[in-house]
């Protein structure tokens, strides 16, 4: 039985009277990886940064690797590991500085970090360009780097805010192939994208509204729920009011 | 704690891998200093004094020599009667002017007392108080050596001194004009450098270039608004001295005003100029500020006056826009001046807004590279 | 019937960077033309020395008739140009950005509210609301409209649909095919493979080089082998299954199945044997119509690696 890893239970946010996240209720295990997508302005963002630790819900229960949301927000962010849109490196560092940097913030030991480092670096086949710039380096690789990075600390769960927008197509699938290759490794994996193609990939995935979630289930489900031939159609059928 | 050094360590490697910033850390003090040490000198050296001898006798020759050979001043002209005072002073380059009274050197010889008065230009306060002084403690001096030594009762020479426009010696006569020409400066090359800097920035600058309009349309266009609230900056800042400080308008208002107006557009075009150079806004408003504020403030004879400076300063100064603006506003407002007087000053600024237009269009990038 | 753009030799280069190698194509009036490929392909760059607003280091530029360095005072008044990054006047209302734009081009609103009016129904309710407050999808009708406001000759549109959602992406694409009838030319670029084939012709783009410029439907025929989708429910195991079989000669995640080609002579049946002596016995195998993505794949990979 796989342990829930995100629980989100009757989650609002308000901004005002604004009601950005209108009672959501999901849960996601661990290993899984879960495509959150939604329409621009559906309230996904907020969504995501309430369970990254970032912000504190309205009301509701949410709790994220067994932490409580509303108080334990700096425990939440030693154990999740995020990406945001296209990359969070330095640029005008080196790869060696950045994973230094961020190896510092999440806690590790100088030593941990020296050990991740090699393995991270060998497994890019990176090994010679350690203290190549961030900026020199092409969009695909810069990717790749972020997301070994973000996982650097081996967290329960990792936040990827579209992370592959841009990318040429091959880059793109061996992004994914990573991100299989970390999901059969246990860690879970959060990830919104606007490539609907992607969305296949996900053992499940949501889809937002106006706030509230209209859909959520397995791609095969979904589809045959709506009678649709991709997760594309479903989308257009169910994601805008 | 490790954290926490991680993260200074992260900030010192961005602040040293970037120059620009590296340059103004360390180059602006350096210059700073340089230029504060040798511009800033209360000393006086070559002040203008004309003189306005009636008498004529070998007196008044031998004290005016002894004044000329101190080195703190240089003749600027010799007065034939007092009606040409005033215009010595607004001509500029004349800061004082001694009078010697009818029959100097005789009544000194039959009464042992004589006077002259020192009429100093009172719209530059620190200058008139130590020419005054130092002339007066020359005149003393004077005094002494020609009653000889162990003479009972000196021979007195009592000067007399007068402040010339501003009686009282109010500070702010001199500070108050210079602020303006400060402020306007640097307001309007500020607001106009950031706004072509900014379309760059936010892109909306490639759209308006495939476009019919024209790099000279732009420009004007972008300098328009500013002038027409500029304008209304000029009053309140004028009323505002006025009531606050007291600060008259003895010359024309009109004059005043067409000649704030010539200044301000002056400063948009100059602003203009520096966005057409400047990649970021960021940069747009350094440049404007700290690449004209302490030129303006130091070099401009705003407070230190540039007969004070070494020649090179000179020659700087003459390259900057307030310098002639504080000799036009001062020469309006405090010493109540005609155009007549000030037409070379106009005349320049005219010129140099013309150059920066000229300077802006040639420089404005109809391509994006 | 003069070309809309002929391109021949176009070669620019950024310091040590070759952004454009060689860009030769041409496009006829009244076509949909598309320019598909990731960022840093060098779509951005052969867009602005199209608009006059770049010059090639190499090669010869002409667009609508007229050479695009010499008579770019012309040309900028035939474009409608919408930049990748929004670059519409944030602080300005909806309707004062297009009045503006209208003016600038020297007309009015009025006179070619036709053309817009499809697109500009969806936000005219919001028309005195400033153009930063509007979503994503607004932002992009938005910039259409003021594109088009002047009814250009030419429409050249900088990834309009990147980063906005499939629903606004797809109703962008209906507007496009609507402007047909008025005879403007359209150049858009986009790194979505899916929405080549709203185009009349495409021009696939990576690091600099044209893979291929043709219909939509030739460069899918253009297809070198067979290619076959494999599903199964347990996606990472078939990928890395079929990836160490010896007769795979590519195989790619496409959504919900692998898209997969063969050596020579190998046979779907072989294929499913061996999943099936690996433990996927669920795997269904079928023989499909390669799509723009994966003739893009090939090309790649043939000799055109990122």
């Amino acid at each position: 039985m796989s342990e829930k890893v995100i629980y989100v239970k009757n989650l609002v946010k308000k901004f005002g009277s604004f009601v950005a996240n209108d009672n959501l209720s999901f849960e996601v295990y661990s290993g899984e990886i879960f495509g959150f997508l939604g329409a621009n302005g559906a309230g996904k963002t907020t969504a995501i940064r309430i369970l990254s630790g970032l912000s504190k819900p309205t009301s509701g229960e949410v709790s994220i690797a067994g932490f409580d949301a509303y108080r334990q927000t700096e425990q939440i962010k030693k154990n999740i590991g995020y990406m945001c849109q296209k990359f969070s490196l330095y640029e005008d560092l080196t790869v060696k500085e950045n994973i230094i940097l961020y190896g510092g913030i999440y806690g590790m030991s100088k030593l941990l970090i020296k050990e991740r480092m090699a393995g991270l670096l060998a497994k890019l086949h990176f090994q010679k360009d350690e203290n190549r710039m961030i900026s020199d380096l092409p969009l695909g690789l810069r990717q790749k780097l972020a997301f070994s990075v973000a996982l650097l600390h081996e967290p329960k769960i990792v936040f990827l805010d579209e992370p592959t927008g841009g990318v040429d197509p091959i880059t793109r699938r061996q992004f994914w192939e990573t991100i299989y290759e970390t999901s059969s490794r246990g860690i879970t994996v959060f990830v919104t994208t606007h490539y609907m193609d992607e969305a296949e990939y996900c053992d499940r995935i949501s889809i937002m509204s106006e706030g509230k979630i209209v859909a959520l289930d397995t791609p095969e489900n979904l589809k045959k729920q709506y009678n649709a031939a991709s997760v594309e159609d479903v989308f257009i059928k169910i994601a805008r009011p | 704690m490790k954290r926490f050094l991680g993260f200074v360590k992260k900030e010192f490697l961005h602040i040293f891998r970037d120059y620009r910033t590296l340059f103004i850390l360390f180059g602006i003090p350096a210059a700073q200093i340089l230029i504060f040490g040798y511009a800033v000198s209360t000393d006086i050296k070559n002040a203008g004094v004309a003189v306005l001898d009636v008498s004529h006798d070998e007196i008044t020759q031998k004290l005016t020599d002894k004044i000329f050979s101190s080195g703190f001043f240089k003749r600027t002209e010799t007065l034939l009667n007092y009606n040409d005072i005033d215009k010595a002073f607004k001509k500029g380059k004349t800061k004082a002017v001694i009078v010697y009274e009818d029959d100097f050197g005789k009544k000194l010889i039959s009464e042992g007392k004589a006077s002259l008065s020192i009429i100093s230009d009172g719209s530059e306060p620190n200058t008139a108080t130590l020419i005054t002084n130092y002339t007066t403690s020359i005149v003393n001096d004077f005094s002494m050596e020609i009653s000889g030594p162990g003479v009972k009762n000196l021979v007195k020479i009592s000067p007399e001194v007068k402040m010339l426009y501003n009686p009282a010696l109010k500070s702010h006569f001199m500070f108050v004009p210079g602020v303006i020409t400060l402020i306007l400066i640097l307001i309007c090359a500020l607001m106009t450098s950031v706004t072509i800097t900014r379309e760059k920035e936010f892109g909306t600058m490639e759209v308006l270039l495939v476009s019919p309009l024209r790099p000279i349309q732009i420009i004007l266009g972008k300098v328009m608004p500013y002038f027409f609230l500029s304008f209304v900056n000029v009053l309140m800042i004028l009323m505002l001295s006025w009531l606050v400080f007291g600060l008259p308008v003895k010359g024309s208002i009109v004059l005043l005003l067409a000649e704030c107006m010539l200044y301000i557009l002056m400063s948009l075009t100059l602003g203009i100029l520096i966005s057409t150079v400047s990649k970021t806004m960021q940069q747009a408003i350094f440049i404007s500020l700290i690449g004209l504020m302490l030129p303006t403030v130091l070099l401009s004879g705003f407070i230190y006056p540039i007969e004070n400076m070494p020649k090179i300063y000179d020659y700087v100064s003459s390259v900057l826009p307030p310098r002639y603006f504080i000799v036009i506003i001062k020469n309006i407002m405090i010493k109540g001046t005609g155009f007549m007087y000030i037409w070379k000053e106009t005349l320049i600024l005219t010129v140099m807004t013309l150059v920066f237009i000229g300077l802006s269009v040639r420089n404005f990038k109809i391509r994006l590279e | 019937m003069i070309k809309a753009i002929e391109s021949s030799g176009v070669t620019k280069s950024f310091g040590a960077t070759l952004a454009l190698d060689d860009i030769t194509f041409s496009v006829n009036e009244s076509e949909i033309f598309g320019f598909i490929g990731p960022d840093g392909a060098g779509k951005t760059t052969l867009f602005r020395i199209i608009t006059t607003l770049l010059v090639p280091d190499k090669g010869n530029m002409k667009v609508l008739g007229m050479d695009s360095i010499t008579d770019y005072k012309e040309l900028r008044k035939n474009i409608g140009y919408m930049p990748g990054r929004f670059s519409l006047y944030q602080d300005l209302s909806v309707e004062e950005n297009l009045n503006f734009y209208a003016t600038v081009f020297g007309t009015t609103v009025e006179e070619n509210y036709e053309l817009i009016s499809d697109i500009y129904s969806h936000i005219e309710p919001f028309k005195k609301r400033l153009a930063g407050k509007l979503s994503g999808g607004m932002k992009q009708k938005l910039a259409l409209s003021c594109a088009l406001i002047h009814k250009p000759r030419l429409l050249i549109l900088d990834e309009p649909t990147t980063g906005v959602d499939a629903v606004s992406r797809s109703e962008f694409w209906d507007m496009l095919g609507k402007l047909r009838k008025y005879n403007i030319t359209i150049i858009v670029s986009t790194p979505y493979m899916d929405e080549a084939i709203r185009c009349n012709r495409v021009a696939l783009i990576q690091d600099g080089k044209l893979l291929s410029v043709d219909t939509p439907q030739n460069i899918k025929a253009g297809f070198s082998r067979k290619l076959f989708t494999v599903k199964s429910t347990e996606k990472y195991k078939l990928l890395k299954t079929l990836r160490k079989n010896q007769e795979v000669l590519t195989a790619y995640p496409f959504g919900d199945s692998m898209h997969v080609t063969l050596k020579n002579d190998s046979s779907e049946k072989s294929v499913l044997d061996y999943l099936m002596r690996e433990g996927i016995t669920d795997a269904v195998i079928r023989e499909a119509d390669a799509g723009i993505e994966d003739r893009f794949l090939e090309l790649m990979e043939n000799g055109f690696k990122a």
